[in-house]
């Protein structure tokens, strides 16, 4: 009853007529005989009454392709016994098309999603906007999905004026991945707290034409290479913009960091740098063509099951800080980022949908993955669970065993990651966010400056060039949005 | 009579010739396989295990597996899997093509035997539609789709791609019609052919390797067109949409990629290597008239 | 006649609501932007030096893959027009890059063959003592222009091959009792005859290169050169609408770009008069 009364609502009988395109193949066929739109809108309502007369609710999510996400794809057949009722169709897009459809579909109120994956960048604009339903209610209401064993930061993240507009899928801060046993033929040992100084010498002195010194993102992409450069810029002790909104893109320590991101790379970085980004960085260091790599801690469970020759050999040290040029200590500098799932206002299904996502960020899926030995033709273990979202993960045994080796540095890099105040204490800043701002323009200004910072480091500009170029765009995004006066 | 110094004069220019024959010959051969190889090479990575796929320098050096085949097959991650996205590209082909052909080889045939006035604007027209920045046009196009219910519809990329099709079928058909001697319409005409008699009878025979070679064309556009799919679908994507899946902020999968792309254009280029001869001759009869 | 209502429809409409939003504030991260502002998006990106850049990158790219898969596809015609053993299988190996699925292209040339490392092409530089090169991003506009040409050169090669064959026996005869050689054949005859087909040729392909879009946004994001190196028309309305969730900005790009291509197009049209001319008299 509850569906028939949902279809002849008007938003609801929209919904339901697109999903003729799902249907059998026999009435595609029948449908193509008419060939014309105005057969096309009959047969969708014909086909709006068949899936109504089913018993299945179908809900749709928008998700990346990332490794965790194609997992849970895998392992959907388990939320199918606990919700006969409820079908899941997933629509899986690679990181920059899933952004752009997805927030076309939320920004025009099209309403194509039950649910959406989106980050705690987008999550406390979007909620600003109006745009996502506050979950805190639902949540706190099911004692069995245990709201307070979410990590504090990350909840913390994806919350805005005290309502939680998105639940956390996994969660990341970022560190730095090293092979032992090259670092002990060379005569140097890693601290737990690396400063990059010592990184930078350690990897000067491990670089061989066949085995690079350090793997380090230089694809464009705010996420990309601008999401390691920030948290390299804050523990120079740089910043986007003063509290004013002058960009200092052209400072003194903006300018240290970027140089010596830029000189490390070359010196002493993979070749290619400028085209490569997480999984490229991965697949070399996997197949041990380099000595270290700095990216996000959600690389320590994949490097441990997908090579774990390799993965035996890794040493985990925290993200580097410091100031390499003037030595100044410089802050904790590891990132904060996770991949959440939201449910845009106004969508149909939103019980269902929110069984899901109360599913999808559970103990039970976690220690359901857990169990599992291979996924999708590919082997998994412990190590490869969703990490950063949950205390309880962290104080399971099978997980703690499995992840020995990394995950303390895990759990006291999201602990300790400053996204209200990224950068040194004494400079003050206008923003929140460690590897971004937390302003709707940043997606532009960020992807325009990342263009940049691989011009850099593919030696198409200078770094004082790429340097000039950003901060005209950075002036140029907070004059139009009426931040800089 | 020829001379003797006049025949070994053309022997030596015939050996000459020979040898140049061969190496125009196998010039040619080393430039097609230059040109064919990436496609080549996607198929041999599609054999490989993945750990196979990663090597320095690239390797020939592999046990051929089906394991990425059956990988890219049974899984249903990206979207629903290759079958249903296979299933949606083909559903929306095959609409799209009869639909311009249903449209476009009357109109075609309006404008070669029965000229419309100032019909060079209108093809202009036709021409100049194709010149509108598509990506301009994705957000009203959304939000109208939205508007009509036919988001995430497969009809929506059907009316699309008619549209983006329709004048160079025109033209095209448009072209070959031309090629037809007036004489041979008149004289069906005569006998008191009907106009559909005309057009099935007489026409349609001698036009078929030009149809032939519109479709393909048309079935190209079609099954390959990805930025129009990629918004106006999500669960309904095409094969272009779940390749382009693949491209992968965590991860790399150079086999897995490569063998569900030698699948995804397996129909197309099918196709076309069939079609070929159809092509050629279809574009030579009558491109330009 | 249902076609052109049909195209009507199809093409104009959406291009109405353009118009329309072109005249509108619509920033979606913006909420209540979404109202009447005139010509102020359009002064916006006029006076934008990204558009302008944008402008050079749209031009350079199109002509050099048209101009240089046209070059290489008339090569590969006059050798396949030839008769020779295995000629089939080369037109099939030829014609296949046009029927691969562009996103795959751009896909398997970004990893298998421009890759670092494990990419085919730093393998084959390396012969000659060359270590590694980031082609998508030291050589960003060639290396989307390479691909460009890989998928255009069969297209381009069908057209000109469609000529050489439509070529009358006759006239080649004729020039045969003549006495003239091959290369004063093909200058006097074989050529002024393909022109035509030259130039079908150019504008179809510039029709569709002029749009691309795909390839750059697996290649390259638009980046490269300055950091914005291959940043098209198509590349900079998609940055306005997808990253600065601008859809008037983009919209009113795209009515720019719409009136520059129809002058262009329509001036460009009246150039190449042979296509035209041909058939003004049926």
């Amino acid at each position: 009853m509850y569906r028939m009364r949902h279809l002849f609502a008007s938003s609801g009988s929209l919904r339901e007529s697109r999903k003729l395109g799902r249907s059998p193949r026999g009435r595609k066929i029948g449908l193509l005989a008419g060939a014309v739109t105005l057969v096309a809108a009959v047969g969708g309502t014909y086909a709006g009454f068949a899936q109504a007369s089913a018993k299945t609710v179908t809900i749709k999510i928008a998700i990346e392709s990332n490794p965790n996400m194609l997992n849970i794809e895998n392992l959907i057949g388990e939320f199918y016994k606990l919700y006969p009722g409820i079908k899941v169709d997933f629509d899986t897009l690679n990181e920059n098309n899933e952004r752009a459809l997805v927030e076309t579909d939320v920004s025009t109120h099209a309403n194509e999603f039950n649910a959406v994956m989106i980050s705690n960048y987008e999550t406390p604009i979007w909620a600003k906007n109006g745009w996502l339903q506050n979950l805190t209610p639902a949540l706190t209401a099911d004692k069995s999905y245990d709201i307070n064993d979410l990590l504090k930061p990350i909840r913390a993240s994806l919350t805005y004026k005290g309502g939680l507009y998105s639940v956390p899928f996994y969660g990341e801060s970022s560190m730095l991945y090293y092979r032992k046993s090259i670092l002990a033929a060379a005569g140097e040992t890693m601290p737990l707290h690396p400063t990059w100084a010592q990184v930078a010498a350690i990897a000067a002195k491990v670089n061989t034409p066949s085995v690079a010194g350090i793997c380090l993102r230089g694809v464009n992409g705010w996420g990309d290479n601008l999401a390691v450069m920030d948290t390299i810029v804050n523990t120079f002790g740089g910043s986007w913009f003063n509290d004013k909104w002058q960009p200092q893109l052209t400072s003194t320590p903006d300018e240290q960091a970027w140089n010596f991101y830029v000189n490390l790379i070359k010196a002493d970085g993979e070749s290619g740098a400028s085209q490569d980004n997480f999984p490229q960085c991965e697949t070399l260091y996997g197949e041990g063509k380099t000595a270290m790599w700095y990216d996000a801690t959600v690389a320590a469970g994949l490097i441990t099951t997908a090579y774990p020759t390799v993965g035996a050999d890794t040493g985990y040290a925290y993200a580097p800080t410091g100031n390499a040029t003037t030595g100044a200590p410089g802050v904790h500098s590891g990132w904060l980022y996770t991949w959440s799932l939201s449910i845009p206002k106004g969508v149909g299904e939103q019980a269902d949908t929110l069984k899901f996502l109360e599913w999808a960020t559970s103990k039970q899926y976690l220690d359901y993955s857990g169990q599992q030995t291979t996924v999708g033709g590919q082997p998994f273990g412990w190590a490869d669970i969703n990490p950063g979202t949950r205390y309880s993960t962290y104080s399971n045994p099978n997980y703690q065993k499995a992840a020995s080796a990394f995950y303390k540095v895990t759990l006291n890099s999201i602990n300790t990651a400053t996204p209200n105040h990224a950068t040194d204490s004494d400079v003050s800043i206008p923003y929140g966010g460690v590897q971004f701002v937390d302003e709707p323009w940043f997606i532009n200004l960020g992807n325009e400056v990342s263009n940049n910072l691989e011009a850099a480091i593919a030696g198409t500009e200078t770094v004082t060039q790429a340097l000039a170029t950003s901060q005209s765009e950075a002036k140029s995004a907070v004059t139009t949005a009426g931040l800089l006066k | 009579m020829a001379t003797g110094v006049d025949r070994r004069r053309r022997h030596k220019r015939g050996t000459r010739q020979w040898a140049l024959g061969h190496f125009w010959t196998i010039f040619t051969w080393i430039l097609a396989f230059i040109l064919f190889f990436p496609v080549l090479w996607m198929v041999i990575t599609a054999f490989k295990k993945e750990s196979n796929a990663y090597t320095d320098p690239p390797t020939l050096n592999f046990r051929p597996t089906l394991t990425e085949f059956s990988q890219v097959i049974n899984s249903t991650s990206f979207t629903g899997g290759i079958p249903h996205a296979l299933e949606d590209s083909a559903f929306v082909t095959i609409a799209t093509l009869i639909l311009v052909l249903a449209m476009g080889i009357p109109a075609a045939y309006a404008l070669a035997i029965r000229p419309v006035k100032r019909w060079r604007d209108v093809l202009f027209f036709f021409l100049a539609t194709k010149m509108l920045p598509f990506v301009a046009a994705v957000v009203p196009i959304y939000v109208i789709a939205t508007h009509l219910g036919l988001l995430n519809n497969d009809w929506v990329l059907v009316i699309l791609y008619t549209g983006f099709n329709l004048p160079l079928a025109v033209w095209m058909v448009r072209s070959f019609l031309l090629e037809i001697p007036k004489e041979l319409l008149e004289s069906a005409r005569i006998d008191g052919a009907g106009v559909f008699v005309e057009l099935t009878r007489v026409i349609l025979p001698i036009l078929l390797p030009g149809i032939a070679a519109t479709a393909l064309i048309c079935v190209i556009f079609t099954w390959n067109e990805f930025f129009f799919a990629l918004f106006l679908t999500n669960t309904n994507g095409t094969a272009p949409v779940f390749l382009s899946g693949f491209q992968l902020n965590e991860g790399q999968y150079w086999a897995e990629l490569s063998a569900a792309a030698t699948l995804c254009c397996l129909p197309v280029i099918a196709a076309g290597w069939i079609a070929q001869k159809q092509l050629v001759r279809g574009l030579s009869l009558g491109a330009l008239k | 006649m249902p076609a052109l209502l049909y195209m009507i429809v199809v093409t104009q409409v959406p291009f109405l609501v353009t118009l329309w939003y072109s005249f509108r504030g619509w920033n979606s991260l913006v909420p209540g932007s979404n109202k009447f502002v005139g010509f102020s998006s359009f002064s916006t990106v006029l006076s934008d030096p990204m558009f302008r850049q944008a402008a050079l990158v749209t031009v350079e790219m199109t002509a050099s893959a048209v101009i240089l898969s046209m070059l290489l596809g008339t090569t590969l015609a006059i050798l396949i027009n030839r008769k020779f053993r295995g000629r089939g299988i080369v037109r099939t190996m030829l014609i296949t890059p046009f029927l691969v699925i562009p996103v795959a292209t751009g896909l398997l040339f970004q990893t298998t063959i421009y890759g670092s490392y494990f990419g085919i092409l730093d393998w084959i530089v390396s012969w000659f003592g060359i270590s590694q090169v980031t082609w998508a991003s030291t050589y960003a506009l060639p290396s989307v222009v390479a691909v460009l040409v890989w998928e255009w050169t069969p297209f381009m090669m069908l057209i000109v091959l469609a000529g050489l064959q439509s070529e009358s026996l006759e006239a080649l005869e004729a020039a045969g009792v003549d006495g003239a050689n091959a290369f004063q054949t093909f200058v006097s005859i074989t050529f002024p005859h393909l022109r035509r087909y030259i130039e079908l040729g150019l504008l179809l392909g510039s029709i569709y290169i002029v749009q691309t879009f795909g390839e750059i946004f697996i290649l390259t994001q638009g980046g490269g050169g300055n950091g914005n190196g291959t940043t098209n028309f198509a590349y900079y309305i998609y940055k306005q609408v997808a990253n600065a969730d601008n859809y008037s900005l983009g919209a009113a790009a795209g009515v720019i770009v719409v009136i520059a291509t129809e002058i262009i197009a329509a001036f460009a049209l009246r150039l190449l008069s042979g296509l035209f001319q041909a058939t003004e008299g049926t």
